[in-house]
């Protein structure tokens, strides 16, 4: 182990991130407006398929994100027909939009490609290298430039939520449907736009993955990674700021397994899989204690 | 010319007729009474005006124009603010967030402004609030001037307060009538509901008298009298319930000293708390919501563990027992919040054979005969209004408080711990349970009665015991306890020590 280890340890940590960065922001906006959207693991993978889709199709890998967009932000507004119009229990219509997701993504690939022996591929993102004289440090910041953005999507969701008059639109629609109904704001119309950014963001998360890191979309893409961002979310206590920590600590752990996994410990490779979803675990029980979350999530508003 | 006038309004809820053809009319710069019981449907009526209802009948007129009112929005614009018997505000905000949510100009919003423009507002409307601490901070006081700033930033002309008073104490509410009449003074209408008579007498101009639904008539308060009030709500002459005769000296049963508990976020919410409740004694504990009340109520039954202390019923510890265990003890209770008394779901002779399951039970079986039986007579004795096989969520707030005085005084516990016991019930409902607490009174059971209702704690208590920040500031004999000495107690302006 070396130092280069360390600094090829780091650049990965914000790579894996990334995407748990973007589906976590997402999950944050639904939340603090008071809606549990497990329909995030859907989003993530149709964001992931329709990115990749469009990408193919035009040959422009940024029209892919921003169709990635589109199709989350749609997915966001079947959540919020459910959850927010109807006033469905959102375990249900959440997982409900999950499947429906997963299934049509599943579903419209086959359509599209057929059954073919070689995985269809796109040449994907490249790296950013802004900083590549800098000896030393330099390849961390080799990144992609979802990754960047991901990273200024932080601030820029802190200032959305507290510096803006639809940001507390939100908190309070998330904390206190009654109250901001009768302050006169439309509970379900800032219910159903927090869900459209949410979705659209985890949507991009998804699309980082089929896009930016692997250039092919696979079944297993997402891979559970929409539920870690849920218990982020925890981790993070609902605070912009802390979703960076969390995010990165998850990157972390995964980096470092997929490390690990070369050093011919003799472990059985399952081991190192479940190290970060043993991190997380424990990290939520330490951070989650003191957890509150937005006191109407669950709670779908109806008048009278 | 009215500032507001309903005409004909109907409002159903299924079978239920809250609002059947009432008309209302609101002069320019009057303080209007709305009166009624309970389900009167004074609240339906506002909501309607407020736009958080629909009315299914009938017409609005505000300043002499027609109008439709489909949401608070609409409502807000038209210069009607409603400050809820249940605040409206959002805790985890600041007090200028909550003042002008959904009410700030342009995208952005600047910590900064908005506090100077609100502590602006309070200064000109002459309500005292501090612009930038956290709502979740403020007392219940505090909370209502929040609510009634955030109709008039909105520039509200009239102003609908729905039950002010339940949730302050005498100088609170002194406080909130002289606010109310100088906003009068300055032009606007106010439209206070309420089922305190005295205070209609008060503050109101005009009063109208709602009963089951319809408008029993509208009075200058000059021409009427609080009994005749009284008449016109219930429909019939009342007899207010109160203690008789003096008490008698009996040994002290229930024993508690000096029990402290924490809350459930970890903060001391009882300490050290010490009082006695004798045989044929009601000791009655006032105080504002959230002084430890519920954690004391908690501690009693069973269901919170004390951090230090003792509590003693006949000379048996029962401190940190089991619910089953303090049950057996001697001691009855009727919860606070009666819904977490029932379980919904089940029939009304399971609900009141649940604590005692095991008298029903052969060889493992219950016996569902006998239950019957036994619910059969609990019903006819307290007059409950349902058939034993009914599901416990479709009785009605007075019939479920029956069913829980029934299954607790039944077995003639030798403590009564009474938690809020009429809270929400209407007048009927409140005089039949505080007839009980009294029945069980002179049965010579000792009576804890932990309420908010200052009414109910000087009718009904022997002595009165005053809880503030987790800690008795004193206990009062009835006879030398006034509103104003309690109130005084119940804000912690000053402690008592009694001979009492």
């Amino acid at each position: 182990m070396d130092f280069n280890f360390f600094i090829g340890l780091i650049a990965a940590t914000f790579r894996v991130a990334t995407p748990l960065i973007y589906g976590t922001l997402g999950e944050l906006f639904c939340e603090r407006a008071g809606i549990l959207n497990l329909g995030i693991e859907g989003t993530m993978f149709i964001g992931s398929f329709v990115g990749f889709a469009v990408a193919d199709a035009t040959g422009s890998l940024w029209l892919g994100v921003l169709a990635a967009v589109v199709s989350g932000m749609l997915g966001g507004l079947i959540m919020s027909l459910f959850a927010v119009r109807l006033g469905v229990n959102q375990h249900v219509s959440g997982l409900g939009t999950t499947l429906l997701l997963t299934g049509l993504s599943l579903f419209l690939f086959r359509v599209v490609y057929g059954i073919q022996r070689i995985q269809p591929a796109i040449k994907p993102f490249q790296a950013l290298s802004p900083f590549d004289d800098l000896p030393v440090l330099g390849p961390i910041f080799q990144q992609y430039a979802l990754t960047y953005i991901a990273i200024l999507l932080i601030p820029l969701a802190w200032w959305v939520l507290y510096r803006t008059n639809f940001g507390l639109s939100i908190r309070s629609v998330g904390e206190n449907p009654e109250a901001a109904d009768a302050a006169g704001i439309n509970v379900y119309r800032v219910r159903t736009i927090a869900l459209m950014i949410g979705g659209g963001l985890m949507a991009v998360g998804g699309a980082f993955l089929s896009i930016g890191q692997l250039g092919s979309f696979t079944f297993g893409i997402i891979s559970g990674r929409g539920w870690v961002c849920i218990a982020l979310i925890i981790f993070a206590n609902w605070l912009p700021s802390r979703v960076l920590w969390g995010a990165l600590l998850f990157g972390l752990i995964e980096a470092l397994q997929l490390r690990l996994q070369t050093t011919g410990l003799k472990l059985p490779y399952e081991a190192f899989l479940a190290l970060p979803y043993i991190v997380t675990i424990i990290a939520l029980a330490i951070a989650g204690r003191n957890a509150t979350g937005p006191a109407a999530v669950l709670k779908p508003y109806k008048r009278e | 010319m009215f500032a507001v006038e309903m005409r004909g309004i109907v409002k159903r809820f299924g079978d239920l007729v809250a609002n059947d053809h009432i008309n209302f009319e609101l002069k320019q710069g009057e303080v209007h009474a709305l009166l009624g019981e309970n389900g009167a449907g004074k609240t339906t009526l506002m909501r309607i005006l407020y736009g958080l209802y629909h009315a299914d009948e009938g017409s609005i007129f505000v300043n002499g124009q027609q109008v439709s009112i489909t949401s608070p929005k609409d409502a807000i614009a038209l210069g009607i603010g409603m400050v809820s018997q249940h605040f409206t505000l959002v805790p985890p905000l600041t007090v200028a967030e909550n003042v002008v949510l959904g009410y700030n100009p342009g995208i952005r919003l600047n910590p900064q402004q908005i506090q100077r423009r609100v502590a602006e507002a309070a200064e000109r409307f002459g309500i005292e609030v501090k612009s930038d601490a956290l709502v979740r901070h403020l007392s219940v006081g505090e909370r209502q001037r929040v609510e009634i700033l955030k109709a008039l930033y909105r520039n509200a002309r009239v102003l609908i307060m729905d039950e002010p008073t339940a949730v302050l104490v005498p100088q609170e509410v002194d406080i909130l009538f002289e606010t109310l009449l100088r906003l009068q003074r300055e032009g606007l209408s106010v439209v206070f509901i309420s089922h305190k008579l005295n205070e209609v007498m008060t503050i109101c101009d005009r009063i109208t008298v709602l009963r089951n639904g319809k408008n029993v008539g509208t009075v200058f308060k000059q021409d009427v009298s609080q009994s005749k009030l009284a008449q016109m709500m219930v429909g019939r002459e009342t007899f207010g319930v109160t203690r008789q005769g003096e008490r008698i000296q009996g040994e002290p049963v229930l024993r508690i000293e000096n029990v402290s508990a924490v809350d459930n976020k970890g903060l001391p919410a009882l300490k050290s708390v010490s009082l006695e409740v004798a045989s044929g004694e009601i000791l009655g504990i006032a105080g504002v919501s959230g002084n430890g009340q519920s954690e004391l109520t908690h501690v009693l039954s069973g269901t919170m563990k004390p951090t230090s202390g003792k509590i003693l019923v006949d000379g048996q510890d029962i401190t940190g027992a089991d619910p089953a265990t303090i049950t057996c003890a001697g001691v009855g209770r009727i919860p606070e919040d009666r819904h977490g008394g029932v379980v919904g779901e089940l029939t009304v002779a399971e609900n009141m054979t649940l604590e005692t399951l095991d008298e029903y039970t052969q060889n493992g079986m219950l016996d569902r005969k006998r239950m019957l039986e036994y619910t059969n007579t609990l019903i006819e004795e307290f007059q409950i209004k349902a058939r034993p096989t009914d599901r416990a969520r479709t009785l009605s707030g007075g019939n479920m408080q029956k069913l829980i005085l029934a299954r607790t005084l039944a077995r003639q516990p030798k403590v009564v711990l009474a938690a809020q016991p009429t809270r929400g019930l209407d007048v009927g409902a409140t005089e039949y349970v505080r007839k009980k607490l009294l029945e069980q009174r002179e049965r010579g059971a000792a009576v804890l009665l932990i309420s908010e209702d200052l009414d109910e704690i000087m009718a009904l208590s022997d002595r009165i015991a005053v809880i503030y920040e987790g800690k008795i500031v004193g206990i009062l004999d009835a006879h030398e306890a006034t509103p104003e000495k309690l109130g005084l107690l119940m804000t912690g302006a000053r402690e008592v020590v009694s001979h009492a």
